[in-house]
């Protein structure tokens, strides 16, 4: 979902410097893994920019990878083969995405991929993984409107994040007003149009809603933190709804701050500020801001305590945080595994169809499982900030929500459905009975 | 059994006799309410505020303030609610004993957004006629907020008795607020109150006003209408104050940011990609001076930034002077390959300092004096915006004065003027060139220190002003510090004069267009230098 500043010239120089440096390595790397390959190993694909803007995200869910392929095989592997990672570094350059996932499925033979954060390497990537025929493991929450046969999607859809976030607002907060401020890109706009489209079926007028959008990496909110004072300011309890990226939300919350814009007055509901952003901003002012998630590190559950704690001593980091995007490689590996020792096979088109009504136990205490659409269910969860930088949880959903491919909000999605095992179809219309040309 | 009955008839007995005399001790509604706190529901402990609040039990403020602060312990298992205070020691919330320690299976009471609302209501309830004026001028702000019905006798009470001006008047406000939000004051009372609350002409002001509801009598109603309409007015004009200052704020921001680069580029003619790592380099210098007070002198937090400003000048400078002897120095003349040589190099600088530091962000306090905001008429102004805009006029000053009142500053005047001239003068021209350079990446390196105040301290720092400093140089004239002040500034303002009209990204983007209108005009920007140097 996250993206970052590309548009500069700075990037494009970036993406040349680095592709050459990070090709260079990679041949080394590649023989390196040639020569010791072997038949009893399955290879895992792992494929997360460890370089460039969004290594800030996505090295957390490589090592996590890792972690998890580590743990595996101290239990024996796979189907008695032992799991081997596979890592390249596509150096936060959506068309080397493209080059390397190529690389990894054509040279390199892995069975599966785990990798991508923002929706537009992962777009990039869709036609390799459709043309080769292998399995991408998708884990940030994202804008929905996709359902492909290759691509399983644990992170959560519109209907698993932001509407159950909105629905919090109307009834705790009592709000009737609202902001939607996103970064100017696909995720935030079209999460946004859902939710516009939701909240005026709720019957809140046009003028009740103020959206906004801000270039990557904005910095200076000062003019958007006085507006939203000022929209705020009409009697009506007014909340902000927050799509904004990654890294520009350091500076919005300390503008918040020092404005002194109160949670209690005008609260902000994120959708990617989780542990890891919170570890660069003093959350004392913020505190009782929101964030609505599938996972906090701070929920007390057996299973998630104890990954907690094997995920500090893995990293050598007692103060290392955990997040939702981590959970979701944790429950999407923990599918892979069940499924391939299911078919006892790596065959990709055996795995595909064996996925589907797999399920695995997720961190916080439930079980998810792997529906015909490539989504998963999934417990919804409200935090609010505390001063340590973690979330105290302030309202769950009552069960697991199913995760909708297509939005049921938007005029143009609302009668497709993705279904990978009776239709064999990815975006089927149930009105007209006919597979729009997503088939397999 | 009897022994028990005759104790329960006992305690009864003795809780009747201490009711009487209003010191609850044993259960009665008061402690119901507090074990309330035990129960972990939100809905119970709003309830548990409210009876607590208006019980009148000398308790009830220490519990309430101490909910507020985080200080309210209670335990699910027993259902007992202590008081903790920082001194370490606890009172029993509901009889107010002292007990020596509270249990390990105690924790916070918690709150949410609408829980904070009312425990601010009942502080406000609890402390209008506290001894200390700060905390009465906060009460009457916070009913004023809440403008709670129930508060109304307490408010009227306060008034009477209050005399102090201030809060005298916030104590006015919050009676208005209350009593044109009350369903059955008359409509004489709700006319007096809107013209109260159109004196304060401020955004809680309007908030109050156009929250009315269309249930008012219909002279109210117009009253409304009119102080709505004229408080907007005068917030139009506050508005644009307020663009005014936000321009001067972003301008401060880039010309700090420009100003190391206006004297690599513009002063030396060195495209230097490299410069936003000079940046980001003084950043983490800042965040690793805190590290260390943090752990070794927590008291000298205040000054953390005093003690990073010199030590990233001398860290950043220092390495762009190893920058300019190991590569630069070989490329004078040759722009294209300086541009690539310096961008691989701020490659590398952001790589080490991702293996260095990792790949997220690392946090930098704010010292408190650059915390928070203060109001100017209606116009809301943060502490740290206002130091930087200092600090880099500051900055800015110090630089001119070097530039003109010492050797160092003579000698890089003359080399950049005419170099061979300079050589045959005497000066040691790859010396000056050095520390030239080293100048203006030390000066990076403090605008980092301040920088690290409003931004991510990341590995991407610096990618993020590079564009935007040559953008500010270029568009100031290359080789005029005055340029790059007066270049800085204007895009600061223009920008913020945009943004709300056009949006921040069509601001942007039109702020881009002109300039490149502007350059098509006049290609040597704002203040270009005549004379030899711009043949050279």
């Amino acid at each position: 979902m996250l993206t970052k500043s590309t548009h500069d010239i700075a990037a494009s120089f970036s993406r040349r410097g680095v592709l050459a440096a990070t090709a260079g390595l990679m041949l080394g790397l590649a023989s390196l893994t040639g020569a010791k390959a072997a038949d009893d190993t399955i290879k895992v694909g792992v494929l997360h920019s460890l370089s460039g803007t969004m290594a800030i995200s996505e090295t957390t869910l490589k090592d996590t990878i890792l972690f998890l392929i580590d743990e595996q095989n101290k239990k024996g592997g796979v189907n008695g083969k032992k799991l081997e990672a596979v890592v390249v570094d596509p150096a936060s350059n959506w068309p080397l995405f493209a080059e390397k996932a190529r690389e990894l499925i054509t040279k390199d033979k892995v069975a599966v991929v785990f990798g991508c954060w923002t929706s537009v390497s992962r777009k990039s990537v869709l036609p390799v993984f459709k043309e080769l025929n292998s399995i991408l493991f998708y884990p940030v929450q994202y804008e929905g409107e996709e359902s492909e046969r290759n691509v399983f999607y644990t992170g959560a859809a519109p209907n698993q994040q932001a509407i159950p976030a909105v629905d919090y607002l109307m009834k705790e907060e009592k709000v009737k007003r609202w902001v939607l401020a996103g970064t100017d890109y696909v995720y935030p706009r079209t999460t946004n149009k859902i939710l516009e489209a939701y909240l005026k079926s709720k019957g809140v007028a046009q003028e009740d809603i103020m959206i906004n959008y801000t270039p990557f990496g904005h910095s200076d909110w000062q003019t958007i933190v006085a507006d939203i004072k000022k929209f705020g300011s009409a009697g009506k309890k007014t909340a902000v709804v927050s799509t904004i990226n990654g890294d520009a939300n350091v500076p919005f919350y300390k503008e918040l701050g020092n404005q002194g814009i109160k949670a209690k007055d005008i609260p902000v509901v994120a959708f990617s500020v989780g542990e890891e952003e919170l570890a660069g901003i003093d959350t004392k002012p913020l505190l009782g801001h929101l964030a609505a998630w599938n996972y906090f590190q701070s929920i007390k559950s057996p299973e998630n305590e104890k990954f907690i704690k094997a995920w500090q001593a893995y990293t050598k980091n007692p103060k290392r945080v955990t997040n939702d995007p981590m959970e979701a490689h944790v429950i999407g590996f923990d599918m892979w595994v069940k499924a391939v020792e299911k078919v006892k096979s790596t065959d990709p088109d055996k795995v595909i169809d064996a996925l589907p009504g797999i399920e695995a136990k997720n961190l916080t205490g439930g079980t998810s499982k792997m529906l015909p659409n490539h989504h998963i269910t999934k417990p919804v969860f409200i935090g609010e900030i505390k001063a340590n930088g973690q979330f105290d949880v302030v309202w769950k959903t009552p069960g697991l929500v199913a995760g909708d491919a297509w939005s049921k909000e938007l005029e143009g999605s609302k009668d497709l459905v993705g279904d990978w095992v009776g239709k064999k179809c990815g975006n089927f219309n149930t009105k007209t009975n006919k597979c729009l040309g997503s088939g397999s | 059994m009897p022994a028990n009955l005759s104790a329960r008839l006992c305690s009864l007995a003795l809780s009747l006799f201490l009711i009487v005399f209003a010191l609850p001790a044993f259960a009665g509604p008061f402690e119901d309410a507090v074990s309330k706190f035990a129960n972990d529901d939100f809905s119970d402990t709003e309830e548990a505020i409210g009876a607590v609040a208006s019980s009148g039990n000398p308790l009830a403020y220490p519990i309430i303030s101490a909910l507020q602060d985080g200080r309210l312990m209670a335990d699910p298992d027993s259902k007992k609610v202590y008081v903790t205070s920082a001194d370490g020691k606890s009172i029993d919330a509901a009889t107010g004993q002292p007990v020596a320690s509270v249990p390990d299976s105690a924790s916070a009471v918690r709150l949410n957004n609408r829980l904070r609302r009312s425990v601010d209501a009942a502080v406000g309830g609890l402390t209008l006629m506290s001894p200390d004026l700060g905390m009465r001028l906060q009460a009457a702000q916070s009913v004023f907020k809440s403008h709670e019905e129930t508060a109304l006798d307490a408010v009227e009470g306060a008034l009477a008795k209050e005399t102090n001006r201030s809060v005298k008047a916030t104590l006015g406000d919050a009676r208005a607020a209350i009593l044109l939000y009350k369903p059955d004051a008359t409509e004489v009372q709700k006319l007096e109150a809107v013209a109260t609350i159109k004196a304060r002409g401020d955004q809680e002001a309007l908030a109050l006003l156009t929250g009315i509801g269309s249930d008012q009598p219909a002279s109210v109603t117009k009253a409304a209408a009119s102080a709505i309409g004229s408080i907007q007015s005068s917030l139009a004009v506050w508005s644009m104050v307020q663009n005014a200052w936000y321009g001067l704020s972003l301008g401060s921001v880039l010309l700090l940011a420009a100003i190391g680069l206006a004297i690599t580029f513009g002063v030396m003619g060195v495209i230097n990609m490299a410069h936003g790592e000079m940046v980001m380099i003084g950043a983490y210098t800042t965040f690793v001076v805190q590290e260390v007070i943090r752990t070794r002198y927590p008291g000298l937090f205040d000054y953390s930034l005093l003690i990073a400003v010199p030590l990233a000048f001398l860290v950043a400078g220092a390495l762009g002077v190893v920058i300019e002897r190991s590569i630069i120095r070989f490329l004078y003349g040759r722009p294209l390959e300086t541009l690539l040589a310096t961008w691989g190099l701020s490659l590398v600088l952001q790589q080490a300092v991702r293996t260095m530091f990792g790949p997220t962000n690392r946090e930098v306090g704010n010292p408190s004096w650059m915390s928070g905001a203060f109001e100017l008429g209606q116009i809301t102004i943060t502490y740290n915006r206002l130091w930087i805009l200092c600090f880099t006029l500051a900055v800015f000053a110090i630089l001119l004065a070097m530039l003109r009142y010492t050797a160092l500053g003579l000698e890089m005047r003359a080399v950049t003027q005419n170099r061979r001239m300079a050589a045959s003068m005497g000066i040691a021209t790859s010396r000056v060139d050095a520390l030239t350079f080293g100048l203006g990446s030390g000066i990076a390196g403090i605008a980092g220190v301040a920088l690290s105040q409003i931004d991510n301290v990341s590995p991407n720092l610096g990618q993020s002003y590079i564009i935007d400093s040559f953008m500010v140089v270029v568009f100031g004239g290359v080789g005029n510090l005055w340029g790059t002040l007066v270049g800085a500034f204007t895009l600061g303002i223009a920008n913020k004069f945009l943004e709300p009209v056009a949006g921040a990204v069509l601001g942007k983007i039109a702020i881009l267009v002109l300039i490149i209108l502007f350059i098509q005009k006049r290609p040597r920007g704002l203040f270009a230098l005549k004379g030899r140097a711009v043949e050279a």
